[in-house]
């Protein structure tokens, strides 16, 4: 398969590139913003995406979806990032599916309409560090009765306050590092014991730590298989890597551009300063850092749909390599700005914050990076 | 089976069958591989038999049309013959820079007969080319070339002085660019082929930092060049010689980084375990190199189906050439006082550090990073006074 988008993943692309420009632009993030909205992002908006189809690009075609892959699903992120939507596409119609998909027909039927028509959101309790560790589970979930009953805490749940059923992983099995053992619930958000505690974050999107005492769930909760859930969470995880990585390209993208349009009228000196060499070679790196790093997004993303054992590979040097590419791009946009590149009314400030909360969701550079030797086995 | 997977399956019984084993071992550097010509001494008989059986079938340039001693293969078919020889360790049967720059832009560029006469010759390997571009005082900055051709009614006479010229002392031909209109600065350049044999031409080695010197001082003293061999127009000698630096940006930013490498950190795991810190540097590395080779496989794609922006040659040439400079430093690195030996016949005659120095020139050779960085500024971001 050629590593370019076909016919019709550019029209798909032509259609997100238009719908989320006019109705998830910046200014959107910043209305939702100033006015302080709990969720941090529109519901309005989320059915839309629903109305589009949108949320139903991992959902099959018999459950209602458009039965498409990662690629697809990239074209949507990427136009997200460009125009830092506050939206729980990542979360939800990614993640939360592809954990749905290796669940129960029930499951699937009690979320998956609500998520098709953007009524529904899911959030991911997965971490408990502030570094992302998702081989560190600790959280139990001790047998009681037909159920389980969960105890622990669990940290950065983005949108954990207002979404309406949790995805968790905790422990029925096993120690702390042990791939087995690990169970993955859908816990719906009103259940007794569940204590949250919303936090708005740097890019204002609001997140949440979720204490867990004594919450009590029963067994059809469970994702997938009692202490195997490690295959799900894998699964969850190579979507929301790879989606993380194809929002940042946008976020990355979307910072360059700005920044290329914003020194092309600039003027010090009586010329704009985008005629200055020292700025120019700087500005054809970070391009060239982009364009990298889009590829190795979309290369993770080809060899994900077609369940390439080299996907696990690809996912982490995509992510290694657009947390670095992206981070480039807003240092040098908020620098190449100067004065204005500090106030709250250019955009380019937005990016960095943007940029910051996506590096660290679903594992930074580093993280990745030392998969990479792993994987390679040294 | 689809007809592809046919040809692949065919593709790899013939290699398998013809491929020598001698031709399957790793290429050891510049010196161990086949670059044919007049003159060359093939390293053993294995060399050449490879070379004349791929050259009969006309797999040394296997997307040329058939007439022109091509294999006549589509692209899809030229990916997998190319991949089937990466996965059998087979050798490259012949490197030239006939086959990577001046094929393409005689394809493109070049009149029947001139087709005809070349091409055929340099996919068998009979005659070894070089490349006549730059001069003292115009490195990367081609348009104040002073080498000129006086126009002499059925030829020309080509007086001046070119620098870099790889490998002149070992060719048989050269790829030339010649002023031949004083008035003109930016046009007014012609591209011209001739026989290094001619009278009035001369080479000298230039010694690099590597203790090798496979580039030349090269001197036209009143030489004489028929005038049926100019490639493309009078005075637009630019034109070919842009289409050929874009092949020839294509090789170097790929070198050295092909696909079957394998992890740096795998290959010096020992190391790594010793050193967590350049442990970091090898995986950030590995990490580089498969964004790198994912952009560089988007490229090519997208080069084959027309799409894709035309300068994106010069961001591959740029991001290439600096990444394969930096995998030399930590080649070096990593083999710390073993890949100081310079002349020892463990070290293979130093083929590590002659081998990190030699990389030195990629960012230079070809036209500069700092050059390529310009063009994207101007053609792609479309910066102003760029």
């Amino acid at each position: 398969m050629p590593l370019y988008h076909n016919d019709d993943q550019q029209m798909l692309a032509d259609a997100a590139q238009q719908f989320i420009a006019d109705k998830g632009s910046v200014a959107h993030l910043r209305e939702f913003r100033d006015k302080n909205c709990k969720d941090g992002f529109g519901h309005d908006l989320w059915r839309e995406f629903g109305e589009m189809g949108f949320n139903g690009i991992l959902v099959s075609e018999e459950e209602g979806g458009l039965g498409l892959g990662h690629q697809e699903a990239g074209i949507i992120l990427k136009e997200i990032g460009r125009n830092l939507t506050p939206s729980p596409f990542l979360t939800t119609a990614i993640a939360g599916i592809e954990a749905l998909n290796a669940g129960s027909k029930n499951l699937r039927e009690k979320y998956v309409p609500g998520i098709l028509a953007g009524e529904t959101v899911l959030s991911l309790a997965i971490e408990e560090h502030s570094k992302h560790r998702p081989d560190h589970i600790a959280m139990s979930a001790a047998r009681s009765g037909n159920g389980f009953k969960l105890n622990g805490a669990k940290k950065f749940v983005i949108h954990g306050g207002s979404s309406d059923m949790v995805i968790v992983a905790a422990r029925t099995a096993g120690g702390v590092n042990d791939r087995e053992g690990i169970t993955l619930f859908a816990v719906d958000k009103d259940v007794a014991g569940m204590e949250i505690n919303a936090v708005r974050l740097v890019d204002s999107a609001v997140a949440a730590h979720i204490n867990f005492n004594d919450v009590e769930i029963t067994a059809d909760a469970v994702i997938g298989e009692v202490d195997q859930g490690a295959d799900v969470l894998d699964r969850l995880l190579r979507a929301g890597r790879v989606g993380a990585a194809a929002e940042m390209v946008g976020v990355g993208q979307g910072a360059m551009d700005i920044t290329v349009n914003y020194i092309k009228e600039r003027k010090q000196f009586g010329r704009v300063i985008g005629e200055f060499q020292g700025l120019q070679h700087r500005m054809s790196h970070l391009y060239s850092e982009m364009q990298i790093a889009d590829a190795a997004v979309l290369k993770a993303q080809q060899l994900l749909d077609e369940g390439s054992e080299k996907a696990e590979l690809m996912i982490s040097v995509a992510k290694a390599k657009v947390g670095k590419a992206t981070n480039l791009s807003v240092r040098e946009g908020v620098q190449m700005h100067g004065g204005v590149g500090m106030t709250d009314e250019y955009d380019i400030g937005l990016y960095m914050k943007r940029d910051r909360a996506l590096s660290e969701f679903f594992g930074d550079a580093s993280y990745h990076v030392q998969r990479v030797a792993q994987i390679y086995g040294y | 089976m689809s007809d592809l997977e046919n040809f692949r399956a065919e593709t790899r019984a013939w290699l398998e069958a013809n491929c020598p084993a001698e031709m399957r071992l790793p290429i050891k550097g510049e010196d161990d591989m086949c670059w044919g010509g007049r003159n060359f001494k093939f390293k053993n008989d294995a060399q050449k038999l490879w070379l004349d059986t791929m050259a009969q079938r006309g797999w040394t340039v296997p997307d040329w049309p058939k007439e022109y001693g091509g294999g006549g293969l589509n692209p899809a078919e030229t990916k997998i013959l190319k991949q089937e020889m990466a996965s059998l360790k087979c050798r490259s049967p012949l490197s030239s820079f006939g086959i990577w720059m001046l094929g393409p832009a005689l394809l493109h560029f070049g009149t029947e007969e001139q087709k005809k006469h070349y091409l055929p010759q340099i996919a068998r390997g009979e005659i070894r080319w070089c490349q006549g571009y730059s001069e003292p005082g115009s490195g990367s900055d081609l348009v104040s070339l002073q080498t000129y051709g006086e126009d002499k009614g059925d030829h020309w006479v080509v007086n001046g002085q070119k620098v870099w010229t790889s490998y002149a002392d070992k060719a048989d031909w050269i790829f030339c660019l010649v002023r031949t209109d004083k008035n003109d600065k930016y046009k007014g350049i012609s591209f011209l082929l001739f026989d290094m044999e001619s009278e009035g031409v001369s080479t000298k080695p230039i010694k690099l930092i590597s203790g090798n010197s496979p580039f030349c001082e090269t001197f036209f003293d009143d030489v004489k060049v028929p005038k049926d061999q100019i490639v493309g127009e009078l005075n637009r000698g630019w034109d070919v010689a842009k289409y050929l630096l874009g092949h020839e940006r294509e090789m170097i930013s790929g070198g050295g980084l092909s696909a079957d490498m394998p992890s740096i950190g795998a290959a010096f795991a020992e190391v790594a375990e010793l050193d967590p810190i350049l442990r970091a540097e090898f995986a950030a590395f590995d990490v580089e190199t498969l964004a790198f080779r994912a952009m560089s496989e988007k490229f090519m794609d997208e080069l084959k189906a027309g799409k894709g922006h035309p300068a994106q040659p010069n961001m591959m040439k740029y991001a290439g050439t600096e990444l394969n400079k930096k995998r030399h430093e930590l080649i070096m690195a990593a083999g710390g006082s073993d890949a100081l030996e310079w002349e020892s016949e463990a070290s293979n005659h130093g083929a590590k550090p002659r081998g990190w120095l030699r990389t030195k020139a990629n960012s230079i050779e070809g036209g500069t990073s700092e050059i390529m960085l310009n063009v994207i500024s101007k053609r792609i971001l479309d910066l102003p006074g760029a």
